[in-house]
């Protein structure tokens, strides 16, 4: 057994090295979260919409980048970005819209989920009140949906911070850049790698745990 | 956009292979990794899953708990950081590792990753049987282990065909990892051979096109596995 030397850690090293990338990773969670969400759910009306010229690109933009393997998808648009805006990007923006593009296919996979579990009657109930298709789906369908999935929104949110490490394919600051620039620097490869593995399970552990929670709670209510 | 495929045929630099060569052989190392690291995980995650739906009594508790534990460690650490920990961290930990190939390793994490999730596919369709088919066993005299192996298992793993279908197709997506450590995989390739062509759009096409054709042929094959053993009487059985 090869002896560990965390001796290296200190204040120093968190706030040279790993609170930069902790912050882009937990800000591209957050972003590609919430744009994905609101992308996602956009794509799922689509798809549930009956008519053939929205459901069918939605399908087949869903299905396409649920088939390919994120890596891939992260170095196409590292390389395509560049080449639309006519500019160079830096490969942290380039991360922050693969993400949020890439995660609305998953995100409306579970926003077509949830509309699909709303019951028909509520629907109905909303057109026989007069509703149009746009405000039955705005104040009677999505709240319940989105309330009904929400514990499945958020499994899929660790996910994606758990994919967020990705980004090393580009080279982006993120947690684990922050974590193996730390380990170069201090010539601590081993232990700067084992306590990035440390920090992730305690992060995507304790949020699982709020996940269960909720799941537990929203059960009973229903 | 002007699309030039010509540079596949054109030769890497060594004077006998070529790009389209040195792709089909990225590809087969993908297949190699996914198919290895499919074969662990299928074994463990089964062990696993079994492990965690026996009856909580005596001993067999802390098989569950072993079980729960196996799960939330794999499922809770990123798969990049678990390839990093196979690769750089257990083998300076434990030196005779060294002397194991990297494939082997990142063979090992991909499979003890996907291991967790299938652990919890198996366990979900255990718990999807009516609890009178455990009890039917055990009141013919069966033990535990023959109630498991004659009437839970042969049901359960039929069940869980589906969900194991897209953790199959999620292996080969997630093998893309492996370029992290230097396998020469098909990502490797792709991100290698932009840089040296600088035809990365013609690369990437070519690449992402492999991985959705062998997506779709695993996708075949499990449908017919599907096809051939679903439980007769069941809804799936009338399609």
């Amino acid at each position: 057994m090869g002896a560990l030397d965390l001796s290296f850690l200190n204040w120093e090293l968190v706030t040279n090295f790993l609170i930069k990338g902790f912050v882009f990773s937990v800000q591209l969670t957050l972003i590609a979260m919430v744009g994905g969400i609101i992308f996602g759910t956009v794509l799922a009306m689509m798809r549930l919409s009956g008519r053939q010229w929205l459901a069918w690109p939605a399908a087949t933009y869903v299905n396409t980048m649920r088939s390919i393997p994120l890596v891939m998808v992260i170095l196409w648009f590292f390389l395509l970005i560049p080449f639309l805006v006519g500019k160079p990007i830096g490969a942290e923006l380039s991360a922050i819209i693969t993400f949020t593009v890439f995660e609305a296919a998953y995100y409306s996979e579970i926003m077509r989920a949830g509309i699909q579990s709303v019951s028909r009657g509520q629907v109905n109930a909303g057109y026989a009140l007069g509703l149009t298709y746009g405000q039955s789906m705005r104040l009677i369908v999505l709240p319940q949906a989105f309330r009904n999935m929400l514990p499945v929104l958020f499994t899929q949110t660790i996910i994606l911070f758990q994919d967020t490490s990705l980004v090393y394919a580009i080279g982006a600051y993120d947690m684990l850049k922050g974590f193996e620039v730390a380990g170069k620097n201090f010539n601590r490869p081993v232990e700067a790698y084992l306590l990035a593995a440390v920090v992730y399970f305690i992060i995507c552990f304790s949020l699982s745990t709020v996940v269960k929670r909720l799941q537990a709670k929203i059960a009973i209510i229903r | 956009m002007h699309l030039e495929w010509g540079f596949f045929l054109r030769d890497i630099g060594d004077g006998k292979t070529s790009y389209l060569d040195w792709m089909i052989s990225a590809w087969g190392w993908t297949l190699a990794v996914a198919a290895c690291a499919w074969v662990v995980a299928l074994l463990l995650g089964s062990i696993i899953g079994t492990l965690r739906t026996l009856p909580t009594e005596g001993l067999a508790r802390w098989l569950v708990k072993f079980g729960n534990a196996w799960v939330e460690l794999f499922r809770n650490i990123p798969l990049l950081v678990q390839i990093f920990l196979w690769y750089h961290v257990i083998p300076s930990l434990y030196k005779p590792l060294q002397e194991v190939p990297s494939f082997a390793l990142v063979v090992l994490g991909l499979g003890l990753f996907t291991s967790a999730r299938v652990a919890e596919q198996v366990r979900a369709g255990i718990q999807s049987l009516p609890r009178g088919q455990r009890h039917a066993g055990m009141a013919l005299g069966l033990t535990t282990a023959q109630t498991y192996r004659f009437v839970l298992l042969p049901m359960a793993f039929r069940i869980v065909i589906p969900p194991l279908t897209s953790e199959a197709m999620n292996i080969i997506k997630n093998s893309s990892v492996a370029f992290a450590v230097s396998i020469s995989e098909l990502t490797l390739f792709a991100m290698q051979a932009q840089e040296e062509t600088s035809r990365g759009v013609e690369v990437y096409l070519a690449v992402t096109t492999l991985y959705i054709a062998t997506a779709l042929v695993v996708n075949r094959v499990m449908a017919r596995i599907e096809k051939r053993i679903r439980i007769p009487g069941t809804v799936g059985s009338e399609k």
